[in-house]
């Protein structure tokens, strides 16, 4: 059992997601850095499908009831146990009544607490994923909160330390089902602003501002389905990046999807930083 | 038909017959989201979709069988009062009564084409072409749970209260999304509404 005492901004539980339900409108959801969870995960011998605390610009602080292996990853924050600052991406130890705490991160946004065992809330359609767009899975995470944390099964070996994400802000860029709807695609590669309005459904881009071909102009798109890193054009003509809680159709052409390794990328992303996109594939 | 790039895991199918594309990659190992004129189709991982994309291509190379006709195993039957608050709206944009739009919306058993908007919610369409009306101008802010609407050649159900532009011609008491239930849709893309009219 853990304790929530400060949740800090946004605290999630997030696993590997709920894939499979688009076809009746449910979003992938599950952490948005796969790679820091998946990362997570091993360093405490969990599997995808144990879950862990997805939090958001850090500020998270909880205590351990009993004796618990955890291991932080994504987004580096000074992190402190009992007031002892702690290592980052290696297993942690916490006895009974320590108390964990998550400083700002120093950069990227989403970090990662995972637990030996996954944290054991119920499971909805087969996941224990907060979605922020359709309100499936828990609520987010309150002080006073009390989060069991499931049984071990894996017997505990030292896995090799992770490795902090680079600080690289290049988001790289495949050709999407509309990339024909742009005026000039090569207008989307370069450097944007990310807006305070995003979050795990979609984060939006300011810059400039980004035309449709004249073939297409004041086109009207049927719904079509939308992926995670779909990199949508709406008419305000500033892009829209789709997290993991995506909607799963939409009807804005969507003119490139980001590379997997970028979609993880993008959870790294704060507002108001600087992100470059790049485009790595013929169109 | 055309096979659009979709990123490293999917494959977006454009086409004019969806419901036939849908039958016939019903069968293969991966992910059918199927939508107005496009499926998705999203393979496990990217390193299944080089076999995925050349398996769609082979699928789709032959004649497509015709769009399946309506089966009273998957029919599900929704009652609903047409007290809608656009009723005379739509009455007025089709030029039917308000008896003829009611009679027109139930005459004949929609499909379910795809999800999307919501959790439950289900594009139907296959409905009477005189039932054809454009969204409203003004989008309500909220319309409420079970509110039976149409919009273009669409017909559909808000699943839980939510904002909403299409044009409300009643309402059921139909659960079109309960997590109880597995699976927790009551409507499936495939599968047939009849609307019934409720006194």
């Amino acid at each position: 059992m853990i304790e929530v005492l400060k949740p800090g901004p946004l605290a999630l539980v997030e696993d590997a997601g709920r894939p499979g339900l688009a076809a009746v409108g449910v979003s992938p959801s599950g952490a948005f850095d796969r790679a820091a969870f998946a990362d997570g995960a091993r360093l405490v011998g969990n599997t995808a499908g144990h879950a862990a605390i997805e939090v958001t610009l850090g500020g998270l602080v909880v205590r351990s009831a009993a004796h618990h292996r955890v291991a932080l990853t994504g987004a580096v924050c000074a992190a402190t146990v009992n007031g002892l600052p702690v290592p980052w991406g290696e297993p942690v130890q916490l006895r009974p009544a320590d108390v964990l705490a998550l400083g700002l991160p120093t950069l990227g946004l989403r970090s990662y607490l995972s637990v030996a065992g996954g944290v054991d809330v119920p499971a909805v359609l087969g996941s224990r994923s907060t979605d922020l767009l359709s309100g499936i899975g828990p609520a987010r995470l309150a002080a006073g909160d009390f989060l069991p944390i499931g049984v071990v099964t894996v017997p505990e070996e030292t896995p090799e330390r992770h490795e902090a994400p680079s600080p690289s802000t290049v988001l790289d860029l495949l050709p999407g089902p509309r990339t024909d709807w742009l005026a000039d695609p090569d207008a989307l590669a370069g450097t944007w602003t990310v807006s305070p309005e995003s979050n795990r459904i979609g984060v939006r881009l300011t810059g400039p501002v980004l035309t449709r071909a004249a073939a297409f102009e004041g086109e009207e798109l049927p719904s079509e389905p939308i992926v995670r890193g779909a990199v949508q054009l709406p008419p305000s003509g500033r892009p829209v990046l789709f997290g993991p809680d995506h909607p799963t159709t939409g009807g804005y052409p969507v003119v490139a999807v980001l590379t997997e390794a970028a979609g993880d990328r993008l959870a790294q992303c704060r507002p108001g930083e600087r992100v470059r996109l790049a485009w790595v594939a013929p169109r | 038909m055309r096979l659009l790039p979709c990123g490293e895991t999917a494959v977006l199918v454009e086409t004019d017959a969806v419901p036939s594309v849908v039958a016939v990659l019903a069968g293969l190992d991966a992910e059918l989201v199927p939508a107005a004129r496009t499926v998705l189709v999203r393979a496990a991982s990217p390193a299944d979709l080089p076999a995925v994309r050349a398996r769609v291509a082979e699928l789709l190379a032959g004649p497509l069988p015709p769009a399946p006709v309506a089966d009273p195993a998957q029919t599900v039957v929704i009652g609903v009062r047409y007290d809608g608050e656009d009723l005379a709206e739509v009455a007025a944009l089709t030029g039917l009564t308000a008896a003829e739009v009611v009679a027109a919306h139930t005459g004949r058993p929609w499909r379910v084409a795809f999800g999307g908007f919501a959790p439950g919610f289900a594009y139907l369409d296959g409905g009477d072409p005189r039932l054809v009306v454009p969204r409203r101008a003004d989008p309500r802010t909220v319309v409420p749970a079970g509110a039976v609407g149409l919009a273009g050649s669409w017909s559909g159900i808000y699943p839980r209260p939510s904002p909403g532009g299409w044009q409300l011609i009643g309402r059921t008491d139909a659960v079109l999304w309960d997590l109880g239930r597995t699976p927790p849709a009551l409507l499936r893309p495939g599968w047939w509404v009849q609307f019934e009219e409720l006194p």
